[in-house]
């Protein structure tokens, strides 16, 4: 969707401010909030794209005005909304109004660093030969899907060179639907900042980004 | 080199936490609650996440990775081949850091990482990312004036150097392997580690000079 996360080129926001000496955490409740978002995600059954998902399908007004971990928080309980693993009222009350919906069972605190370690892998096995190869000029689509997307719209219409050739991932705008990984070849494609911004100060810069195969097409087709 | 920008906070998006902080406390206290009375948490299992990353992974992690491969020129073939492989080596391995790839830094070339949908970072290497990575002004500008947002961070890049921005929207993770600073010839990789600074990994920065450290 073209929300208020898909930010690349976005005018206004400033000079970036780094925090010397800055901590991992700012808050308890920002260590409690990341914390749970990790332990819930396998109990609760979705992916990292429905995750994704949840915290950006928002008013740009409220995605904008939430700091990054009331991001999560707000993600979080609209994963758990919509599978009854949390229910209307509960936060309120401050404590559970229901039963327990049946889960596989919680993230245990000896099963935690097996769990980091294994991470969550997204190659998948090829089943189809690579459209593109490394040297290709292609052309991103410009499409604007109502539901997820990696395909940024900076981008979107613009030609560029496949610089890397990753192998099939996961694609994240199925996977986050609830339609499956259907795996596709992922492609580093790489722009001529002077193409993407013209009249921008920067006139030495190249921009890449990584794209699964329905984002592109041959840069002669269009 | 010094940041110039410190005076410079308006547009923070902390400004926004303060109003909000005791409610949001709240929420997060109540469900943390919930889900422990459900049974869908263990909150001794959050403590040992928490402590993960606040303790053991950080960019000292990606310090290590860099040195050795500023002393060992086998192994930096490895990672520039293959980034997770050479870096699960060290013992570095799992969650957002499943495809490592590593850009060297080069007389000619400087590249800088950026996430301008979310927040994508090599956690492994560089552990959770710092708020400017993740807020608005840098993930709006690193891909439209990346020489800009050096200079925020108090570095002038000679015209000459091309900036390479490398945007993770999907789920490679960059990691910047930065150019060995000048006099340092002899040091060991325990030695160089500590002028291999998070910033420098990420491109937003570079390795400290060796008079910077005792």
């Amino acid at each position: 969707m073209d929300g208020a996360h898909d930010m690349g080129g976005a005018a206004g926001f400033g000079p970036v401010c780094p925090e010397a000496n800055e901590p991992v955490f700012h808050a308890e409740w920002e260590r409690r909030a990341f914390a749970v978002t990790l332990a819930m995600a396998k109990p609760g059954g979705w992916n990292i794209d429905m995750s994704r998902f949840a915290r950006e399908d928002r008013p740009p007004a409220d995605y904008l005005s939430r700091s990054y971990y009331q991001i999560w928080l707000v993600g979080l309980e609209r994963l758990m909304l919509e599978r009854d693993l949390l229910r209307p009222g509960e936060i309120e009350a401050g404590k559970a109004l229901q039963q327990p919906a049946p889960i596989s069972g919680p993230l245990a605190a000896v099963d935690v660093d097996a769990m980091l370690r294994r991470g969550g892998p997204t190659e998948r096995e090829a089943t189809t030969p690579a459209r593109f190869k490394i040297g290709d000029r292609v052309r991103m689509k410009d499409i604007h899907p109502a539901t997820h997307t990696r395909l940024p719209q900076y981008v979107r219409g613009h030609v560029g060179v496949v610089e890397l050739l990753h192998g099939c991932h996961v694609f994240p705008d199925t996977n986050a639907m609830g339609q499956g990984e259907q795996p596709h070849w992922l492609y580093t494609v790489t722009f001529d900042g002077k193409d993407l911004w013209p009249d921008a100060a920067d006139q030495r810069s190249r921009v890449s980004v990584d794209a699964w195969e329905p984002y592109l097409e041959p840069a002669d087709a269009a | 080199m010094a940041n110039h920008h410190d005076d410079h906070h308006h547009g923070h998006h902390h400004d926004h936490d303060h109003s909000e902080l005791s409610e949001t406390e709240l929420r997060v206290r109540a469900l943390e609650t919930i889900l422990t009375q459900k049974g869908y948490v263990d909150p001794a299992a959050l403590d040992v996440l928490i402590e993960t990353y606040e303790t053991k992974v950080g960019p000292r992690n990606g310090a290590q990775v860099v040195a050795k491969a500023w002393t060992d020129p086998a192994y930096r073939e490895r990672l520039l081949a293959d980034g997770s492989a050479a870096i699960a080596e060290l013992d570095y391995v799992g969650r957002q850091g499943e495809h490592i790839v590593v850009v060297e830094n080069t007389p000619s070339r400087h590249n800088m990482v950026v996430c301008t949908l979310c927040s994508c970072y090599p956690w492994p290497v560089l552990g959770l990312p710092p708020v400017w990575y993740k807020s608005a002004p840098y993930r709006s500008r690193a891909v439209k004036d990346p020489r800009g947002v050096l200079h925020d961070f108090g570095f002038e890049l000679s015209p000459d150097i091309e900036i390479r921005v490398w945007d993770s929207t999907a789920e490679i993770r960059y990691l910047v392997l930065p150019m060995r600073p000048p006099g340092t010839d002899g040091w060991s990789a325990e030695r160089l580690a500590d002028l291999v600074t998070r910033d420098s990994m990420i491109g937003t920065g570079f390795p400290k000079q060796p008079h910077e450290v005792a």
